[in-house]
């Protein structure tokens, strides 16, 4: 009867470990909301596939031989092989976003660039604790503040962590009402964050929101053609959502295509939460440094801003500054909030959003970048 | 110091220059055609 018994007396404490951490990660999707599309399959996931002798993994049974698992192959398929489901994704997102209060205030965009020194800046400290670079480059990716973007490089750069940076991209994402205010507290002053902004957004044509996307890709692409696959495919999106003659496709992308990937990219990516692997200090450090990268992140794109009203007549709220980060739209909100909370008549909401959009075009160029330089720094 | 955080230093440097770089190019030429086509429109 030893077979009835086998699974209990299998398990690991790390296992055991795993089953809380997936135990969390479920809680937190299903009672505080916190990225539930993303957090709740994974949390599952990593449940099941720290079940000793999973059939979710590939096994070799006795006297049968390899048996394929179908998250194993989910991973090599959708994400080893040609990193599709992240890629995918990001034909969704680009037919999610509205470019239009970026494209009414293009002076946005350089806010976007400024807060990814947090991605930077991260990569440095984790070098300084032993990473190589391109675990290093990996984790500080998480500061790009997209789950997609950080599976992508994490993956291509071959780092072993990808599990625990998609754990932390998520679950920071999720918590950027919470990271957000701290950091910005941190380096502004009451009188700076209660300066008010003019919304004057110039008018934009159906032309420029078609013409933007291509243009987008185009320079992209020549400066940084590894990034030619994150932003090809989120311009894609976009230009199926702005070209008016595909509305069918367009909701499509919007919502079937990007449900789908999405329930499966969670469960796929708890192949790399298996205890062995998950259970260790550098998960530890990850989840600090990922932390760190969005405190990074706010705290660039807030000093930016402060450094541009240096040179310029109408004033800047250094918090849009912070709205750079890819978290959309949860960074704009919280400067939205923030703005309200110092002054009642501050609407700050389109310029933040603007940023926030700015933010996702430039998290993906980023992690194009990354990909480009790493293997010239080698 | 370990090479890798002077490689990081360097990355950090050319990185964030191209990021500059790609979203320069597209403020200018998101001005450009937000005057192109709103003399259009005129």
């Amino acid at each position: 009867m030893d077979f009835l018994i086998e699974g209990f007396i299998s398990i690991t404490w790390q296992q055991v470990l795993m089953y809380i951490i997936g135990g969390t990660l479920i809680y937190l999707a299903i009672r505080k909301n916190l990225e539930p599309a993303l957090l709740l399959p994974m949390g599952f996931g990593a449940i099941l596939v720290n079940i000793p002798f999973s059939g979710v993994l590939d096994q070799t049974l006795t006297g049968i031989g390899e048996v394929q698992g179908i998250i194993d192959w989910l991973f090599r398929v959708g994400i080893e092989a040609s990193e599709a489901m992240p890629i995918l994704l990001f034909i969704g997102i680009g037919a999610m976003i509205d470019f239009g209060p970026l494209l009414a205030n293009p002076r946005l965009l350089l806010f976007g660039a400024a807060a990814q020194f947090g991605i930077f800046a991260t990569i440095t400290v984790a070098t300084l604790l032993g990473f190589s670079l391109t675990d290093a480059a990996s984790i500080g990716i998480i500061g790009a503040a997209d789950g997609p973007t950080s599976i992508l490089v994490s993956h291509v750069l071959g780092s072993n962590y990808i599990g625990p940076i998609a754990v932390a991209a998520y679950s920071y994402m999720a918590l950027v009402p919470i990271i957000q205010p701290f950091a910005i507290r941190m380096c502004t002053t009451k009188k700076e964050r209660a300066i008010r902004m003019k919304y004057n957004p110039k008018s934009v044509s159906k032309t420029t929101k078609i013409l933007f996307p291509i243009v987008v890709t185009i320079i992209a692409g020549l400066v940084a053609p590894a990034s030619i696959a994150l932003v090809g495919f989120l311009m894609f999106g976009n230009l199926i959502r702005e070209c008016g003659v595909l509305n069918s496709l367009s909701e499509t992308a919007q919502n079937a295509l990007a449900n789908l990937i999405t329930l499966l990219l969670g469960i796929t990516i708890s192949a790399s939460m298996q205890a062995d692997k998950f259970v260790t200090l550098e998960t530890f450090l990850i989840m600090g440094l990922g932390l760190l990268a969005f405190v990074f992140d706010t705290i660039a794109g807030v000093m930016f801003a402060k450094f541009l009203n240096l040179f310029s007549k109408e004033k800047v709220n250094p918090m849009v500054g912070a709205a750079g980060i890819s978290a959309f739209p949860m960074s704009a909100r919280v400067i939205q909030k923030m703005g309200l909370q110092e002054d009642n008549q501050n609407h700050l909401l389109m310029h933040a959003i603007g940023a926030n959009v700015s933010g996702q075009i430039a998290s993906v160029i980023a992690g194009g970048v990354i990909i480009n330089l790493i293997p010239k720094l080698l | 110091m370990n090479s890798n955080f002077y490689s990081s230093l360097e990355l950090m440097g050319k990185g964030m220059l191209a990021i500059f770089v790609v979203i320069i190019a597209i403020y200018a030429v998101v001005s450009l055609l937000l005057n192109i086509t709103k003399e259009n429109e005129q």
